[in-house]
Protein backbone atom coordinates (compact mmCIF):
# COMPACT_ATOMS: atom_id res chain seq x y z
CA UNK A 1 0.00 0.00 0.00
CA UNK A 2 1.22 3.50 -0.75
CA UNK A 3 1.40 6.26 1.80
CA UNK A 4 -1.65 7.76 0.21
CA UNK A 5 -3.56 4.47 0.51
CA UNK A 6 -2.62 4.28 4.15
CA UNK A 7 -3.66 7.84 4.79
CA UNK A 8 -7.00 7.09 3.15
CA UNK A 9 -7.35 4.00 5.35
CA UNK A 10 -6.64 6.03 8.49
CA UNK A 11 -9.13 8.70 7.46
CA UNK A 12 -11.75 6.05 6.72
CA UNK A 13 -11.18 4.29 10.03
CA UNK A 14 -11.40 7.57 11.88
CA UNK A 15 -14.56 8.51 10.07
CA UNK A 16 -16.23 5.38 11.43
CA UNK A 17 -15.68 6.38 15.05
CA UNK A 18 -15.98 10.14 14.67
CA UNK A 19 -18.14 10.87 11.63
CA UNK A 20 -17.54 14.60 11.99
CA UNK A 21 -13.77 14.14 12.00
CA UNK A 22 -11.89 16.03 9.32
CA UNK A 23 -8.26 15.04 9.11
CA UNK A 24 -7.41 18.14 7.11
CA UNK A 25 -8.29 20.21 10.14
CA UNK A 26 -5.68 18.69 12.42
CA UNK A 27 -1.92 18.92 12.48
CA UNK A 28 -0.16 15.69 11.41
CA UNK A 29 1.38 15.46 14.87
CA UNK A 30 -1.81 16.15 16.83
CA UNK A 31 -3.04 13.41 19.13
CA UNK A 32 -6.08 11.94 17.37
CA UNK A 33 -7.70 10.95 20.65
CA UNK A 34 -7.59 14.51 21.89
CA UNK A 35 -8.40 16.16 18.59
CA UNK A 36 -11.51 14.04 18.04
CA UNK A 37 -12.39 13.24 21.67
CA UNK A 38 -11.99 9.51 21.25
CA UNK A 39 -12.44 7.39 24.34
CA UNK A 40 -10.74 4.04 24.72
CA UNK A 41 -13.68 2.27 23.15
CA UNK A 42 -13.61 4.59 20.14
CA UNK A 43 -9.89 4.01 19.89
CA UNK A 44 -10.36 0.25 19.94
CA UNK A 45 -12.89 0.58 17.14
CA UNK A 46 -10.38 2.73 15.26
CA UNK A 47 -7.76 -0.03 15.61
CA UNK A 48 -10.30 -2.58 14.45
CA UNK A 49 -11.20 -0.46 11.44
CA UNK A 50 -7.52 -0.09 10.57
CA UNK A 51 -7.27 -3.85 10.62
CA UNK A 52 -10.24 -4.34 8.33
CA UNK A 53 -8.88 -1.77 5.89
CA UNK A 54 -5.19 -2.69 5.87
CA UNK A 55 -5.02 -6.21 7.31
CA UNK A 56 -2.59 -4.87 9.90
CA UNK A 57 -3.42 -5.83 13.47
CA UNK A 58 -1.92 -3.20 15.79
CA UNK A 59 -1.14 -4.95 19.08
CA UNK A 60 -1.98 -3.14 22.30
CA UNK A 61 1.65 -2.41 23.11
CA UNK A 62 1.94 -0.48 19.84
CA UNK A 63 -1.03 1.80 20.49
CA UNK A 64 1.28 4.68 21.45
CA UNK A 65 2.79 4.43 17.96
CA UNK A 66 -0.46 5.17 16.16
CA UNK A 67 -1.84 8.12 18.10
CA UNK A 68 -1.12 10.81 15.50
CA UNK A 69 -1.83 10.79 11.78
CA UNK A 70 1.85 11.06 10.93
CA UNK A 71 2.95 8.29 13.25
CA UNK A 72 0.02 6.10 12.37
CA UNK A 73 0.76 6.22 8.65
CA UNK A 74 4.46 5.55 9.09
CA UNK A 75 3.74 2.74 11.55
CA UNK A 76 1.35 1.09 9.10
CA UNK A 77 3.89 1.59 6.30
CA UNK A 78 6.57 -0.14 8.35
CA UNK A 79 4.20 -3.03 9.02
CA UNK A 80 2.91 -3.38 5.48
CA UNK A 81 6.27 -4.53 4.15
CA UNK A 82 8.80 -2.74 1.95
CA UNK A 83 7.40 0.18 0.04
CA UNK A 84 6.81 -0.57 -3.65
CA UNK A 85 9.76 0.60 -5.72
CA UNK A 86 8.29 3.29 -7.92
CA UNK B 1 -46.44 3.19 25.61
CA UNK B 2 -43.82 1.68 27.87
CA UNK B 3 -41.99 3.77 30.42
CA UNK B 4 -38.46 4.02 29.10
CA UNK B 5 -36.96 5.38 32.27
CA UNK B 6 -38.19 7.39 35.21
CA UNK B 7 -37.80 10.62 33.30
CA UNK B 8 -40.34 9.74 30.63
CA UNK B 9 -44.05 10.52 30.83
CA UNK B 10 -45.01 10.43 27.16
CA UNK B 11 -43.65 9.36 23.80
CA UNK B 12 -44.34 9.80 20.10
CA UNK B 13 -44.54 6.85 17.74
CA UNK B 14 -42.22 7.64 14.85
CA UNK B 15 -42.34 4.31 13.06
CA UNK B 16 -44.31 1.07 13.04
CA UNK B 17 -42.33 -2.03 12.15
CA UNK B 18 -45.39 -4.25 12.15
CA UNK B 19 -48.92 -3.96 10.86
CA UNK B 20 -52.23 -5.74 11.38
CA UNK B 21 -51.95 -9.44 10.59
CA UNK B 22 -48.27 -9.62 11.49
CA UNK B 23 -47.25 -12.22 14.01
CA UNK B 24 -44.98 -10.92 16.74
CA UNK B 25 -42.97 -12.70 19.38
CA UNK B 26 -42.08 -11.47 22.81
CA UNK B 27 -39.05 -9.21 22.42
CA UNK B 28 -39.57 -8.48 18.71
CA UNK B 29 -39.10 -4.86 17.81
CA UNK B 30 -42.51 -3.56 16.80
CA UNK B 31 -42.14 0.20 16.72
CA UNK B 32 -39.80 3.12 17.23
CA UNK B 33 -40.73 5.74 19.79
CA UNK B 34 -39.30 9.21 20.20
CA UNK B 35 -38.85 10.06 23.86
CA UNK B 36 -37.44 13.42 24.76
CA UNK B 37 -34.02 11.85 24.85
CA UNK B 38 -33.74 9.52 21.92
CA UNK B 39 -35.49 7.26 19.43
CA UNK B 40 -36.01 3.92 21.11
CA UNK B 41 -36.90 0.59 19.51
CA UNK B 42 -39.92 -0.83 21.29
CA UNK B 43 -39.94 -4.56 21.99
CA UNK B 44 -43.21 -6.41 22.28
CA UNK B 45 -44.20 -7.45 25.81
CA UNK B 46 -46.18 -10.31 24.42
CA UNK B 47 -46.63 -12.72 21.57
CA UNK B 48 -49.57 -12.80 19.20
CA UNK B 49 -50.95 -11.40 16.00
CA UNK B 50 -51.35 -7.68 15.56
CA UNK B 51 -55.07 -6.92 15.38
CA UNK B 52 -55.04 -3.17 15.34
CA UNK B 53 -52.59 -0.29 15.54
CA UNK B 54 -54.03 2.11 18.10
CA UNK B 55 -51.51 4.94 17.95
CA UNK B 56 -50.55 6.19 14.51
CA UNK B 57 -47.17 7.55 13.56
CA UNK B 58 -46.64 11.10 14.72
CA UNK B 59 -48.97 10.94 17.69
CA UNK B 60 -47.74 11.54 21.21
CA UNK B 61 -49.36 9.53 23.98
CA UNK B 62 -48.74 9.24 27.72
CA UNK B 63 -46.91 6.30 29.28
CA UNK B 64 -49.33 3.44 29.81
CA UNK B 65 -51.46 4.09 26.75
CA UNK B 66 -51.90 0.94 24.64
CA UNK B 67 -50.08 1.18 21.29
CA UNK B 68 -51.56 -1.79 19.48
CA UNK B 69 -53.83 -4.74 20.06
CA UNK B 70 -52.46 -8.26 19.94
CA UNK B 71 -54.56 -11.38 19.60
CA UNK B 72 -54.02 -15.13 19.41
CA UNK B 73 -54.45 -17.28 16.32
CA UNK B 74 -52.47 -17.48 13.15
CA UNK B 75 -52.17 -14.67 10.67
CA UNK B 76 -54.19 -15.16 7.53
CA UNK B 77 -52.60 -14.80 4.10
CA UNK B 78 -49.64 -12.93 5.50
CA UNK B 79 -46.10 -13.95 4.70
CA UNK B 80 -44.03 -15.15 7.65
CA UNK B 81 -42.78 -12.31 9.81
CA UNK B 82 -39.03 -11.93 9.77
CA UNK B 83 -37.79 -13.02 13.16
CA UNK B 84 -34.69 -10.91 13.35
CA UNK B 85 -35.01 -7.18 13.96
CA UNK B 86 -32.38 -6.54 11.32
CA UNK B 87 -34.42 -8.25 8.65
CA UNK B 88 -37.52 -6.42 9.77
CA UNK B 89 -36.02 -2.99 9.34
CA UNK B 90 -36.03 -2.90 5.60
CA UNK B 91 -39.09 -5.04 5.07
CA UNK B 92 -42.16 -3.18 3.99
CA UNK B 93 -45.23 -3.91 6.03
CA UNK B 94 -47.08 -6.41 3.91
CA UNK B 95 -50.74 -7.03 3.38
CA UNK B 96 -52.03 -4.57 5.93
CA UNK B 97 -55.81 -4.24 5.74
CA UNK B 98 -57.11 -0.82 4.70
CA UNK B 99 -57.82 0.73 8.09
CA UNK B 100 -54.17 0.44 9.03
CA UNK B 101 -52.63 0.95 5.64
CA UNK B 102 -52.29 4.65 6.16
CA UNK B 103 -50.81 4.14 9.60
CA UNK B 104 -48.05 1.80 8.60
CA UNK B 105 -45.87 4.38 6.96
CA UNK B 106 -42.92 3.09 4.95
CA UNK B 107 -39.58 3.74 6.67
CA UNK B 108 -38.94 6.61 4.29
CA UNK B 109 -41.42 8.66 6.27
CA UNK B 110 -39.43 8.52 9.50
CA UNK B 111 -37.30 11.50 8.83
CA UNK B 112 -40.26 13.71 8.22
CA UNK B 113 -41.52 15.79 11.10
CA UNK B 114 -44.71 14.50 12.69
CA UNK B 115 -46.51 17.67 11.66
CA UNK B 116 -47.00 16.05 8.27
CA UNK B 117 -49.09 13.34 9.86
CA UNK B 118 -52.27 14.84 11.22
CA UNK B 119 -53.67 13.45 14.44
CA UNK B 120 -56.79 11.46 13.74
CA UNK B 121 -58.94 13.72 15.88
CA UNK B 122 -57.51 16.93 14.51
CA UNK B 123 -60.89 17.73 13.01
CA UNK B 124 -62.30 18.03 16.50
CA UNK B 125 -59.85 20.72 17.57
CA UNK B 126 -61.48 24.13 17.56
CA UNK B 127 -60.07 26.97 15.48
CA UNK B 128 -59.42 28.87 18.72
CA UNK B 129 -57.19 26.09 19.97
CA UNK B 130 -55.48 25.87 16.60
CA UNK B 131 -54.64 29.55 16.71
CA UNK B 132 -53.45 29.21 20.29
CA UNK B 133 -51.28 26.25 19.33
CA UNK B 134 -49.79 28.12 16.39
CA UNK B 135 -49.21 31.14 18.58
CA UNK B 136 -47.44 29.06 21.25
CA UNK B 137 -45.52 27.04 18.70
CA UNK B 138 -47.15 23.78 19.74
CA UNK B 139 -47.55 20.96 17.23
CA UNK B 140 -51.06 19.63 17.80
CA UNK B 141 -50.13 16.25 16.36
CA UNK B 142 -47.84 15.65 19.32
CA UNK B 143 -50.24 16.78 22.03
CA UNK B 144 -51.93 14.01 23.98
CA UNK B 145 -55.54 14.97 24.55
CA UNK B 146 -56.95 14.63 28.06
CA UNK B 147 -60.46 15.88 27.27
CA UNK B 148 -63.51 13.72 26.55
CA UNK B 149 -62.70 11.06 24.01
CA UNK B 150 -59.05 12.00 24.06
CA UNK B 151 -59.83 15.45 22.74
CA UNK B 152 -57.13 18.07 23.02
CA UNK B 153 -58.06 20.80 25.51
CA UNK B 154 -56.77 24.31 26.08
CA UNK B 155 -54.87 23.03 29.14
CA UNK B 156 -53.21 20.38 27.01
CA UNK B 157 -51.98 22.96 24.55
CA UNK B 158 -50.80 25.29 27.29
CA UNK B 159 -48.98 22.59 29.20
CA UNK B 160 -47.43 21.37 25.96
CA UNK B 161 -46.17 24.89 25.39
CA UNK B 162 -44.90 25.13 28.95
CA UNK B 163 -42.92 21.91 28.69
CA UNK B 164 -40.01 22.62 26.37
CA UNK B 165 -39.46 18.93 25.85
CA UNK B 166 -42.89 18.52 24.33
CA UNK B 167 -42.43 21.29 21.85
CA UNK B 168 -39.06 19.88 20.96
CA UNK B 169 -40.50 16.46 20.27
CA UNK B 170 -42.35 18.05 17.40
CA UNK B 171 -39.10 18.64 15.59
CA UNK B 172 -36.95 15.58 16.17
CA UNK B 173 -35.02 16.11 12.99
CA UNK B 174 -33.14 19.15 14.20
CA UNK B 175 -29.95 18.56 16.08
CA UNK B 176 -30.32 21.54 18.41
CA UNK B 177 -33.84 20.35 19.16
CA UNK B 178 -32.50 17.01 20.34
CA UNK B 179 -30.14 18.86 22.61
CA UNK B 180 -32.91 20.81 24.25
CA UNK B 181 -35.16 17.80 24.72
CA UNK B 182 -32.28 15.78 26.06
CA UNK B 183 -31.22 18.60 28.37
CA UNK B 184 -34.66 19.05 29.87
CA UNK B 185 -35.10 15.30 30.31
CA UNK B 186 -31.80 15.13 32.18
CA UNK B 187 -32.73 18.24 34.14
CA UNK B 188 -36.04 16.73 35.25
CA UNK B 189 -34.53 13.41 36.25
CA UNK B 190 -31.54 14.81 38.10
CA UNK B 191 -33.68 17.40 39.90
CA UNK B 192 -35.88 14.58 41.08
CA UNK B 193 -32.81 12.64 42.19
CA UNK B 194 -31.43 15.56 44.18
CA UNK B 195 -34.85 16.41 45.61
CA UNK B 196 -36.03 12.94 46.61
CA UNK B 197 -32.99 10.82 47.28
CA UNK B 198 -30.95 11.31 50.45
CA UNK B 199 -27.57 10.46 48.97
CA UNK B 200 -24.53 9.28 50.82
CA UNK B 201 -21.16 8.76 49.19
CA UNK B 202 -18.32 6.43 50.02
CA UNK B 203 -15.11 6.08 48.10
CA UNK B 204 -12.11 3.81 47.95
CA UNK B 205 -8.86 3.47 46.05
CA UNK B 206 -8.22 0.17 44.35
CA UNK B 207 -4.83 -1.15 43.31
CA UNK B 208 -5.49 -2.54 39.83
CA UNK B 209 -2.01 -3.90 39.08
CA UNK B 210 -3.26 -7.47 38.86
CA UNK B 211 -6.35 -6.53 36.88
CA UNK B 212 -4.39 -4.48 34.36
CA UNK B 213 -1.86 -7.24 33.90
CA UNK B 214 -4.66 -9.73 33.42
CA UNK B 215 -6.24 -7.60 30.69
CA UNK B 216 -2.89 -7.07 29.00
CA UNK B 217 -2.15 -10.78 29.01
CA UNK B 218 -5.61 -11.68 27.80
CA UNK B 219 -5.28 -9.27 24.88
CA UNK B 220 -1.96 -10.72 23.75
CA UNK B 221 -3.68 -13.77 22.35
CA UNK B 222 -6.73 -12.00 21.05
CA UNK B 223 -7.54 -10.77 17.58
CA UNK B 224 -8.28 -7.10 17.48
CA UNK B 225 -12.00 -7.82 17.36
CA UNK B 226 -11.90 -9.72 20.66
CA UNK B 227 -9.74 -7.36 22.65
CA UNK B 228 -11.07 -6.14 25.96
CA UNK B 229 -10.63 -2.92 27.89
CA UNK B 230 -10.17 -2.72 31.65
CA UNK B 231 -13.69 -1.32 31.97
CA UNK B 232 -15.12 -4.72 30.96
CA UNK B 233 -13.42 -6.36 33.92
CA UNK B 234 -14.41 -3.50 36.20
CA UNK B 235 -18.06 -3.80 35.14
CA UNK B 236 -17.96 -7.53 35.72
CA UNK B 237 -16.55 -7.03 39.22
CA UNK B 238 -19.20 -4.41 39.95
CA UNK B 239 -21.99 -6.73 38.82
CA UNK B 240 -20.73 -9.68 40.84
CA UNK B 241 -20.44 -7.41 43.88
CA UNK B 242 -23.98 -6.14 43.21
CA UNK B 243 -25.32 -9.68 43.23
CA UNK B 244 -23.75 -10.14 46.64
CA UNK B 245 -25.18 -6.83 47.88
CA UNK B 246 -28.84 -7.15 46.87
CA UNK B 247 -29.79 -4.11 48.99
CA UNK B 248 -28.00 -1.91 46.46
CA UNK B 249 -29.29 -3.59 43.31
CA UNK B 250 -32.91 -2.70 42.73
CA UNK B 251 -35.50 0.04 42.75
CA UNK B 252 -37.06 2.31 45.38
CA UNK B 253 -40.74 2.52 44.53
CA UNK B 254 -43.64 3.83 46.62
CA UNK B 255 -41.69 4.16 49.82
CA UNK B 256 -40.09 0.74 49.72
CA UNK B 257 -37.10 -1.05 48.26
CA UNK B 258 -37.65 -3.73 45.67
CA UNK B 259 -34.54 -5.82 45.11
CA UNK B 260 -33.91 -6.89 41.53
CA UNK B 261 -33.43 -10.55 40.73
CA UNK B 262 -30.88 -9.88 38.03
CA UNK B 263 -28.05 -7.41 37.62
CA UNK B 264 -28.57 -5.01 34.72
CA UNK B 265 -25.95 -2.30 34.86
CA UNK B 266 -26.99 1.06 33.43
CA UNK B 267 -24.01 2.36 31.46
CA UNK B 268 -23.82 6.15 31.56
CA UNK B 269 -22.94 6.94 27.96
CA UNK B 270 -22.13 10.37 26.64
CA UNK B 271 -23.34 11.00 23.12
CA UNK B 272 -21.03 12.52 20.58
CA UNK B 273 -23.27 15.49 19.93
CA UNK B 274 -23.90 16.10 23.62
CA UNK B 275 -26.28 14.53 26.06
CA UNK B 276 -26.27 11.43 28.17
CA UNK B 277 -28.13 8.13 28.27
CA UNK B 278 -27.69 5.19 30.64
CA UNK B 279 -29.03 2.05 28.94
CA UNK B 280 -28.79 -1.36 30.56
CA UNK B 281 -26.14 -3.96 29.95
CA UNK B 282 -28.03 -7.10 30.86
CA UNK B 283 -26.96 -9.84 33.32
CA UNK B 284 -23.39 -8.59 33.53
CA UNK B 285 -22.68 -10.81 36.55
CA UNK B 286 -23.20 -13.96 34.50
CA UNK B 287 -21.00 -13.10 31.53
CA UNK B 288 -17.27 -13.39 30.96
CA UNK B 289 -15.06 -10.39 30.26
CA UNK B 290 -15.04 -10.89 26.49
CA UNK B 291 -18.84 -11.07 26.32
CA UNK B 292 -19.20 -8.02 28.55
CA UNK B 293 -16.82 -6.16 26.27
CA UNK B 294 -18.60 -7.22 23.11
CA UNK B 295 -22.02 -6.27 24.46
CA UNK B 296 -20.71 -3.03 25.90
CA UNK B 297 -19.36 -1.96 22.54
CA UNK B 298 -22.59 -2.93 20.85
CA UNK B 299 -24.63 -1.02 23.44
CA UNK B 300 -22.51 2.13 23.35
CA UNK B 301 -22.45 2.02 19.56
CA UNK B 302 -26.22 1.77 19.37
CA UNK B 303 -26.68 4.43 22.05
CA UNK B 304 -24.61 6.83 19.99
CA UNK B 305 -26.42 5.87 16.80
CA UNK B 306 -29.79 6.36 18.52
CA UNK B 307 -30.79 2.71 18.21
CA UNK B 308 -31.48 1.59 21.76
CA UNK B 309 -34.17 -0.92 22.66
CA UNK B 310 -36.98 -0.40 25.11
CA UNK B 311 -35.78 -3.04 27.57
CA UNK B 312 -32.37 -1.40 27.72
CA UNK B 313 -33.93 1.94 28.62
CA UNK B 314 -36.36 0.58 31.13
CA UNK B 315 -34.61 -1.93 33.29
CA UNK B 316 -31.20 -0.94 34.67
CA UNK B 317 -30.95 -2.00 38.31
CA UNK B 318 -27.84 0.03 39.18
CA UNK B 319 -25.84 2.52 37.13
CA UNK B 320 -22.13 2.80 36.45
CA UNK B 321 -20.46 5.98 35.29
CA UNK B 322 -16.88 6.01 34.15
CA UNK B 323 -15.34 9.42 33.72
CA UNK B 324 -11.77 8.25 34.01
CA UNK B 325 -11.14 8.90 30.35
CA UNK B 326 -11.86 12.55 30.92
CA UNK B 327 -8.99 12.63 33.36
CA UNK B 328 -10.88 13.02 36.63
CA UNK B 329 -9.83 11.05 39.67
CA UNK B 330 -13.26 10.36 41.10
CA UNK B 331 -16.96 10.77 40.31
CA UNK B 332 -19.50 11.70 42.97
CA UNK B 333 -22.68 11.08 41.05
CA UNK B 334 -26.41 11.48 41.41
CA UNK B 335 -28.46 8.30 41.42
CA UNK B 336 -30.86 7.60 38.55
CA UNK B 337 -34.26 7.29 40.22
CA UNK B 338 -35.80 4.90 41.06
CA UNK B 339 -32.48 3.07 41.39
CA UNK B 340 -30.70 3.23 44.72
CA UNK B 341 -27.04 3.14 43.75
CA UNK B 342 -24.63 4.60 41.24
CA UNK B 343 -21.00 3.57 41.02
CA UNK B 344 -18.50 6.06 39.67
CA UNK B 345 -15.03 5.23 38.39
CA UNK B 346 -12.28 7.74 37.84
CA UNK B 347 -9.14 7.29 35.84
CA UNK B 348 -6.57 4.60 36.37
CA UNK B 349 -3.41 6.47 37.25
CA UNK B 350 0.03 5.50 38.48
CA UNK B 351 0.31 6.54 42.13
CA UNK B 352 2.61 5.98 45.08
CA UNK B 353 1.20 3.00 46.92
CA UNK B 354 2.20 1.45 50.18
CA UNK B 355 1.93 -2.33 50.39
CA UNK B 356 3.65 -4.80 52.69
CA UNK B 357 5.59 -1.96 54.30
CA UNK B 358 7.04 -0.90 50.97
CA UNK B 359 6.32 2.15 48.89
CA UNK B 360 5.88 1.48 45.19
CA UNK B 361 4.17 2.87 42.13
CA UNK B 362 0.94 1.13 41.16
CA UNK B 363 -1.95 1.77 38.78
CA UNK B 364 -4.76 2.92 41.03
CA UNK B 365 -8.48 3.32 40.38
CA UNK B 366 -10.81 5.40 42.54
CA UNK B 367 -14.28 3.91 42.94
CA UNK B 368 -17.11 5.93 44.44
CA UNK B 369 -20.54 4.75 45.43
CA UNK B 370 -23.51 7.09 45.57
CA UNK B 371 -26.27 5.29 47.43
CA UNK B 372 -29.78 5.99 48.64
CA UNK B 373 -29.75 6.30 52.43
CA UNK B 374 -33.38 5.22 52.57
CA UNK B 375 -32.37 1.81 51.23
CA UNK B 376 -28.95 1.25 52.79
CA UNK B 377 -26.46 2.69 55.27
CA UNK B 378 -22.85 3.63 54.74
CA UNK B 379 -21.64 0.36 56.20
CA UNK B 380 -23.29 -1.63 53.43
CA UNK B 381 -21.99 0.75 50.81
CA UNK B 382 -18.47 0.50 52.18
CA UNK B 383 -18.63 -3.29 52.09
CA UNK B 384 -19.82 -3.18 48.51
CA UNK B 385 -16.81 -1.13 47.39
CA UNK B 386 -14.56 -3.45 49.39
CA UNK B 387 -16.06 -6.34 47.47
CA UNK B 388 -15.30 -4.74 44.11
CA UNK B 389 -11.72 -4.22 45.27
CA UNK B 390 -11.45 -7.82 46.39
CA UNK B 391 -12.86 -9.15 43.11
CA UNK B 392 -10.47 -7.07 41.03
CA UNK B 393 -7.54 -8.62 42.87
CA UNK B 394 -8.53 -12.03 41.50
CA UNK B 395 -9.53 -11.47 37.89
CA UNK B 396 -9.21 -15.16 37.10
CA UNK B 397 -12.15 -15.85 39.39
CA UNK B 398 -14.39 -13.38 37.60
Amino acid sequence: MTTLDLRTAVAGALHRVAPEADLDQVAPDADLREAFELDSMDFLTFIEELYSRTGIDVPERDYPLVTTLERCVSYLASRSGPAPTR
Amino acid sequence: MPSLGADMDAGTVVEWRVGPGDEVHRGDIVAVVDTDKADIEIESFDAGVVQRILVPVGVRVPVGAPLAELGGGMPVAVPPVPTTPVAAIGAPVAAAPEPAAALAEPPAAIAEPPTLVPAPDSATISPVLRRLATHLGVDLATVAGTGPGGRVTREDVESAAAAPATAVAAAPSTRSGEHTGMRSAIAALMSRSAREIPHYHVTTQIDVTTAMRWVERANLDRAVTDRILPIALILKATAVAARQAPELNGLWIDGGFHPAERVHLGIATSLRNGGLVAPALHDVDTKDGASVMRELRDLVGRARAGRLRSSEMADPTMTVTNLGEQGVDAVYGLIYPPQVALVGFGRIADRPWAANGMLGVRPVLTATLAADHRATDGMRGARFLGLIDHLLQEPDQL
